[in-house]
């Protein structure tokens, strides 16, 4: 009997020992994942702090009239460059979205079934996450290396054939949204598949696709590294889409490596203009598709 | 048996003749529906659309092989693993470009992989209802902060601060070990493969947990519930029923960080130190990578070997972010239609 009891307690004890381990076990991995959530919002929180302060003290009124000053001289300011960033990425969105727009009606209304569906979306995912340096390159080698320049041109190409995955894929993912039974009563009163797209299905998914369009600006407004080697840079202002083109990304790159002090001030407000701008761009898309989803 | 039911459609007509089944006999052969003119002209625009993405692809592809033709013909597959890099005698390897990009990824992978997890598993297991979304929104603006700003930061704030308080004091604790002391050597200023592994680990960390928090969102509440049910933890909810459920997605989101790392320029070319130098491994050591050697050399290279060499480095990029990508891709769709297919 006592020898009964004693294994017994020995159970009781082993299966306590280890309901405790596993607590412990659990209590430390959930532990961890809090310091994980942690970890990224301290990042998230001290760029943006750093950006604010360091962004604020190089601003001022003289950002936006002037244009980039030589190294070490008293005043100067971005004009050229936020002028030069504002006409190619609105012309680049301008120019990639309806491109975009229609492969991704062509992906969620056409291509369904068909092969050339299945591999144009597969290519244009890996469009959107590919170096967009190497869409620089590309542009390079088709525009600038034939036409013997760079230009603003060949930097509003580039920056186009980033937005174009932006957006088929929002569209596509949008439009997939639509419930069937819109485009069947479309249909069902003898309306054409075009209009049925155009001022039925595109209509009821405006709001995701208009959301897709400013993410994809948002993206465009940052890229640097597809300009370096096709609008350049321009040290005056210009509106001349054929000659080298200044951009604020590209003159922030270009200041922030210099060791002198009045560019790197410049170069912070630039930061802080393109991060309040980017972030701005991303919270209205937001906003925007839960108002109308 | 044909003889009984003379008037079952089966049997009256043979196989081979399965029109005669459809159209009825005795009418006028349908017309075909013209479509009307619209019609045809936005189909045509929409395949067009469709068909400029692909080739695209093709013909990026295209140009950088055509680009990088002369080095690749000049110095063949030993550019690989070649570490001269000399534009004055016009010798080139891309050895000392590849090893940092490589390494700079596989530092970002180290770190960005257990945050991204723990990030996913927070926002999806533990977080109260009402800080979910905000959290989320957060993880998912980090993601859209531009890749200039964490250089900028990388090099100005962050490089400078690592130097301080982390690497001057490893050295003087390390310094005289033998394989770390080595790995730990150079000049402690803030720049070199170890900053730039950690700020591409900080740009990937949201793109991956993102990812990660859609794909342990697709396990069935049902598999998970019945795993509560028989008390078990919520971290024996998650390594035991979610992540066997979602391997492939979650590795998926691995290799989509990992394609972005490989590819990112800016991030890395602000804080690498761009010197092409491979006889120390240390981490310290200012190094190069693909993308800062195409963007700090390839508007100065003059058209010829130096080009096509850069061309060349482009090709090798593209090809392994290509690979790496589409893995990713695949990884990710299959977990799409295997979702809640598979018990």
């Amino acid at each position: 009997m006592s020898s009964s009891m004693g294994k017994l307690g020995t159970l009781d004890t082993r299966r306590m020992a280890l309901h405790r381990r596993r607590k412990a076990v659990n209590a430390v991995a959930l532990t961890l994942a809090l310091a994980a959530m942690a970890f990224g919002v301290f990042w998230l929180v001290w760029i943006l702090v750093e950006t604010v302060r360091l962004g604020l003290g190089g601003l001022a009124w003289s950002v936006f009239t002037e244009s980039t000053p030589p190294p070490q001289a008293e005043v100067g300011g971005l004009a050229n460059a936020i002028v030069g960033s504002l006409v190619m990425v609105s012309l680049a969105t301008l120019l990639g979205t309806p491109i975009g727009v229609l492969a991704g009606i062509y992906l969620a209304e056409y291509g369904k079934r068909s092969w050339l569906g299945a591999v144009t979306g597969f290519i244009n995912d890996i469009l959107l996450s590919a170096p967009s340096i190497v869409i620089g390159l590309f542009v390079y080698a088709v525009v600038v290396a034939r036409v013997k320049s760079f230009s603003g041109f060949a930097g509003v190409l580039a920056l186009a054939l980033i937005v174009i995955p932006v957006v088929v894929r929002t569209t596509e993912n949008m439009l997939s949204l639509i419930p069937n039974a819109l485009r069947e009563a479309a249909y069902a009163l003898g309306t054409p598949k075009w209009k049925v797209i155009l001022s039925v299905t595109l209509k009821a998914a405006r709001a995701g696709v208009t959301t897709g369009v400013l993410l994809a600006l948002a993206r465009v407004a940052g890229e640097t590294a597809p300009l370096l080697f096709t609008s350049l840079s321009n040290q005056f202002f210009s509106w001349n889409l054929g000659a080298p083109m200044a951009s604020l990304p590209v003159t922030i790159f270009k200041f922030a490596m210099s060791p002198y002090e009045n560019w790197q001030k410049l170069a912070w407000a630039g930061v802080f203009l393109i991060t309040i701008g980017v972030l701005a761009l991303n919270i209205l898309a937001r906003v925007l598709f839960r108002n109308k989803s | 048996m044909a003889a009984t039911l003379p008037l079952s459609p089966q049997k009256e007509y043979p196989e081979n003749s399965p029109m005669e089944r459809v159209t009825p006999r005795g009418e006028p052969a349908s017309r075909r529906r013209v479509l009307p003119w619209a019609d045809v002209v936005f189909s045509l625009l929409v395949h067009a659309a469709a068909w400029l993405t692909l080739l695209l692809l093709l013909g990026i592809l295209g140009s950088l092989l055509v680009g990088a033709m002369p080095a690749i013909r000049e110095f063949g597959l030993g550019f690989l693993v070649t570490t001269e890099w000399d534009p004055v005698q016009l010798k080139f390897g891309g050895l000392v470009m590849i090893y940092g990009t490589l390494m700079t990824s596989f530092i970002a992978l180290l770190i960005a992989v257990p945050v991204s997890f723990g990030i996913a598993l927070f926002l999806t297991e533990l977080s109260p209802q009402w800080l979910k979304r905000p959290l989320g929104v957060a993880v998912e603006l980090l993601a859209a902060v531009p890749s200039i700003v964490y250089g900028m930061w990388g090099l100005m704030v962050f490089g400078p601060l690592l130097a301080t308080y982390v690497q001057q004091p490893l050295q003087a604790v390390f310094g005289k070990v033998p394989v770390l002391g080595a790995l730990l050597s150079g000049p402690p200023v803030g720049i070199g493969i170890l900053s730039a592994g950690i700020i591409l680990a900080i740009m990937i960390i949201p793109f991956i947990a993102a990812v990660m928090r859609d794909v342990f969102e697709t396990t069935p509440p049902m598999l998970k519930e019945s795993a509560y049910g028989l008390g078990s933890t919520t971290w024996e909810v998650v390594s035991r029923v979610v992540l066997p459920f979602t391997k492939t997605g979650v590795v998926g989101a691995v290799m989509l960080g990992l394609g972005r790392a490989l590819g990112e320029t800016m991030a890395v070319t602000f804080v690498i130190g761009n010197f092409n130098q491979l006889d120390s491994l240390s981490l310290f050591q200012a190094a190069n990578s693909i993308t800062s050697a195409l963007a700090n050399e390839f508007a100065e290279a003059g058209e010829g070997l130096h080009q096509a060499a850069l061309m060349y480095l482009a090709l090798i990029l593209f090809f392994i972010t290509f690979t790496v990508l589409a893995a990713s891709r695949l990884l990710l769709s299959r977990l799409r239609r295997g979702e809640g297919g598979r018990t």
